[in-house]
Parts: structure tokens; sequence; C-alpha cells
């Protein structure tokens, strides 16, 4: 693991009207480095993450992906990452063969290229005999393994998590993490990931951030922060970080609104 | 492969997946063809003007086209809710190449639908004056198509659910069905009701297309097309400006 950070944000702040997401977070991860980044709901993980994606201006301050400026070298910065959203983002009524394949395009992968990378991944993730199948007929767990595989379809630097095993059950998750820490070995890739599992973090992670209320309040190994904290394990560190109060649990308007267009069009 | 090309298959393939999708969409054109048709043939005919099945068929083909590509709009909504947008939206490609390439593909499916109505015409028997006409009409319902499936990306950029996009429907396209001469001659309107012909592009598509099928024309094939190309582009420039900003 080579010290050169990959990811850097320099005062980074992000306002939604008068909310502040993420208040003048400043940190770097390493190459090849598990990066967790773990908080509260609503403490700006995902925003944090939209950011360093292109899908959303930072206020102010700047960030830095495999040495592009997000903002300014979108595109550059753009190919040097794979994403797993925090919610789906798979074509349902193609199948998983034809969403891996478009993501190919979007890339510029070649077909010549595209076609054995997508069947080695698709068989990584044990999807390869269900590769025909249209997606919206995949469990929750199959769209994930799916939308990994995608996300690392284009040999991305860096491949950003947000909260890859919500609402799976341990089997998936620990297979989750095999087929991740098995391409960050073979492909000296970084791994951002958020989550609100810490037992996966302290499993995991190298390095772990700790943000709340849209601040950086922590960054350090499990064996940094629970020295800091004179705990013993990670969950008893962040709760000793984070204090025992329970968040308003309010998702953002855009998410609470999206989950309600979700359910309005399945009914 | 190419982006556009494959943003376009994508709108393609589901169209062809979605068997309802399909028969809903010609099931309504057709309803207006026969209960209009057969209703007001009598009448028409009686005022001395013709066959009005004959008059009704470009109409309805347009009026097809012209639903179906705003249905588009409503599609990138979906993308938008289902979450499939962003994973354009993080892609190394331009937001132009994303906008074109959906709304062509939009295009080619209204384009279809539009067809599907012609042909069926062909069943009750209707007849173009010559044959040659089909190409001409292909060509005019493609610009229709690709201009409001333009217009309809730019207004599911920022309209945020399906209750805003009807209202759009209701305030803004119906008006431009109905008032378009797809159902009626604009020869001996009231004035104030020629005037709004005039200024609707829908009008121009609707008279192209009666000119190329059955050769009655209001404003002549030239000035129609000018209008719809002119049309196509400004909309176009709509759809890229909007779709610019689109959030995920
Ligand atoms: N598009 C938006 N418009 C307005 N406010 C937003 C928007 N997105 C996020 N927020 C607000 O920003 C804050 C941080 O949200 P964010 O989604 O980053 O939290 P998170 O740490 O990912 O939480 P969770 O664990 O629940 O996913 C919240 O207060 C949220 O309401
Ligand atoms: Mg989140």
């Amino acid at each position: 693991m080579s010290k050169e950070p990959i990811i850097r944000l320099e005062h980074v702040t992000k306002k939604f009207g008068t909310v502040t997401a993420v208040n003048d977070v400043s940190f770097e991860t390493r190459r090849g480095e598990l990066f967790a980044l773990l908080g509260p709901n609503g403490a700006g993980k995902s925003t944090t993450i939209k950011m360093l994606t292109t899908l959303v201006k930072p206020t102010s301050g700047t960030l830095t992906l495999a040495g592009h400026n997000v903002t300014k070298a979108q595109d550059k910065a753009r190919k040097s990452f794979g994403i797993v959203f925090q919610d789906p983002s798979v074509d349902g009524e193609l199948t998983a063969y034809e969403n891996m394949e478009l993501h190919a395009v979007l890339y510029s992968l070649s077909r010549k290229t595209a076609r054995p990378r997508i069947e080695a991944l698709l068989r990584l993730v044990e999807l390869w005999n269900r590769r025909d199948t249209p997606v919206k007929n995949f469990s929750g767990g199959m769209k994930r393994r799916l939308e990994i595989a995608r996300g690392l379809l284009h040999h991305p630097h860096v491949l950003f998590l947000d909260e890859p095993t919500l609402g799976l059950d341990t089997q998936t998750r620990n297979l989750l993490w095999d087929y991740v820490q098995k391409m960050r070995r073979e492909e000296n890739m970084t791994v951002f990931f958020t989550t609100h599992y810490l037992e996966e973090a302290e499993a995991n992670a190298d390095r772990i951030g700790i943000i709340d209320h849209g601040e950086l309040i922590a960054l350090g190994s499990t064996k940094e922060l629970t020295k800091q904290t004179k705990t013993t394990n990670l969950e008893q560190a962040y709760l000793a970080l984070t204090g025992k109060t329970v968040r308003d649990e309010e998702v953002g308007p855009h998410e609470a609104w999206r989950a309600r267009q979700r359910a309005r069009t399945m009914r | 492969m190419n982006v556009i090309y494959i943003l376009w298959l994508r709108q393609v393939k589901r169209f062809f997946r979605a068997k309802s999708r399909i028969v809903g969409a010609v099931g309504q054109p057709l309803l207006f063809l026969l209960a209009l048709g057969y209703g007001l043939g009598a009448v028409y005919q009686r005022a001395g003007q013709g066959n009005y099945l004959e008059f009704l068929v470009p109409g309805i083909m347009a009026q097809t086209v012209l639903f179906s590509a705003m249905f588009y709009g409503a599609m990138i909504m979906f993308d938008k809710q289902f979450g499939f947008l962003k994973e354009t939206l993080v892609a190394p490609v331009s937001r132009l190449r994303i906008m074109l390439g959906g709304a062509l593909g939009g295009a080619t499916t209204a384009v279809i639908q539009g067809m599907l109505v012609f042909f069926i015409s062909l069943v009750i028997g209707f007849r173009p004056q010559n044959w040659l006409a089909v190409l001409t009409t292909l060509v005019i319902l493609s610009l229709l198509a690709i201009s409001i499936a333009c217009f309809s990306s730019g207004i599911g950029s920022f309209v945020e659910d399906m209750q805003g996009f009807q209202a759009i429907n209701q305030f803004l396209v119906f008006p431009l069905y109905f008032l378009s001469g797809a159902l009626y001659p604009l020869d001996h309107v009231p004035a104030w009701l020629r005037i709004v012909a005039e200024f609707n592009p829908m009008s121009y598509a609707v008279d192209a297309m009666r000119d190329t099928l059955i050769g009655q024309t209001h404003f002549g094939l030239a000035k129609d097309f000018i209008v719809l190309l002119v049309t196509t582009i400004v909309l176009m420039g709509f759809g890229a400006y909007r779709f610019r900003h689109i959030e995920a």
C-alpha cells in the first residue's frame, strides 16, 4: 500500500438551502486502502460520496480523485471510479448482461475487451447463469451483486460503496466482502464505503472516518480509535464519539420524496 | 459501440418488452379514429367536405406520435425514481449524448406507434394518394417525434412527479392537439381559432401529413417543413439545456 493519496478533500462544505450536510471536511485516502466513512443517519456520508462522484457540486472546498479535480476535470474523474449507490440503479427491464453491456459502452470499452470481463465478473458474483434474466426478477441481494460487478467493469481506481450490504442476509454480506477484497487485491483498487454495520467496518476497513452533523470528528484505524476513546471495540468507540442519542431519522427531503414516488409507482 | 446508439437501443428494447404499452398506445388513437371517423363521417360528407375518415387518418397518426413522444418525458422521471439515471450521470459521457440517445429512442418508438395506426387505417379502408407518400410521411413523423421527445426530455428533467407531468399534458399538450387542425379543416374556422392554429407547430405537422397522404393542404408543404425544422431545432436546444441541469 503506497502512501500517495488517491482521494483528497480540502475544506469541503455542502449546503442544501439552510441545511449544512457537510461542514468543512478535510481528509485523505491512500491508494489501495479500504476506507470506511461511518456516521449516524443524515450525517453527510451519501452527500460526501455524491460530491466525490460528480453528482453534487460542493458549495466550497476542493475534492481530488486520482489526481483529478472533481469539479474541474469531471470526465477524467468519472473514468477513475466505480460506484454502488445507496439506492438501486440498475434497469429492471434489461437483463443482467444488457445492464453490463450498457455500462461497458458508457465507459467506452470495446466489445472485445468487454465480453470476457463481463463474463468473469458475472461469474465472480455468481450471476453468470442468470445473465439473461430481466433484473426486475432479481432479489435484492442479486441486484446488489450485479451492481458491484458493474461498478468493477471498467477497472476503476476507486470503488465507492454506499451502504452496499443494507438489507442483505449474512451469507450475502460475507460473499460481497469476499468479492470486493478479491478485486481490490487483484487490481490494487481503493475502496471507499459507508455502512451502519460496525462489525463490517471493523473487519474490513484499514482506516475509518467518523462523521457527525456534517463534521469529521475522528479518523484512524480501529486500533487508534479504540485507544483514543479507551474502549475495546469499534462499536464502543463509535458510540463514545457520536453519543448515544438517537438522531431524528429524518431522511433528506429528496430521498423521502423518491421513496414515496417509488411506492406510488409500484402500486 | 456508441453511447447514443446503446441508449437508443435501451428505449427500443424496453418498448418491445412492454406489450401492454404497445396495446395501450395504439388503443386510444384507434378509438378516436373509429368513433370520430364513423360518428362524424356522415355529417362531414353532407357538408360537402368529402370523406372524413380519410381526412382524419393523418391527424390521428400525428396525435399518436405527439402523445407517445410526450410520454418519453415520463420515462425520464421513472429513471430518476428507479435510480438508473444516476448510472448515466456519473459516466464519462456528455449530458447532450445521454439526452439525445434516450430522446431518439423515445422518438423511434413513437414513430413505430404512429405507423401502427397507419397500418390499421389501411385495414379499415384508408389509401394514401400514392405509396411514395409513406416515405415522406415517415420523415414528417420522425421530425415531429424527435422535436417532441426532446421537449419532453426537458420537461422530465425538472418535473418532479406524475401529477406535474399530467398538468403539462392537460394545459399544454392537449391544447396543442385540439387546436391544430388534426380533427377539423382550418379553412372555415373562426378567425381566433385560425390564428391560434397558425402559431401552433402541431398544425404544420398535421398539414404536412395530410398533404403527402391525401393531397389536402392549408399552409403548403414547403412552409410546413420549414416550421417543423425550426421547431425541432428549438426544442432540441430546450431539451439539451434543461437536461444539463438535471439532478439524480
Ligand atoms: N438533495 C437534498 N436536498 C436537501 N437536503 C439534502 C439533500 N440530500 C441530502 N440532504 C440533507 O443532507 C443531510 C445529509 O444527508 P446524507 O444523505 O448525506 O446523510 P447520510 O449520512 O448518507 O445518512 P444515511 O445514513 O441515512 O444514508 C441530511 O440532513 C439530508 O436531509
Ligand atoms: Mg446515505
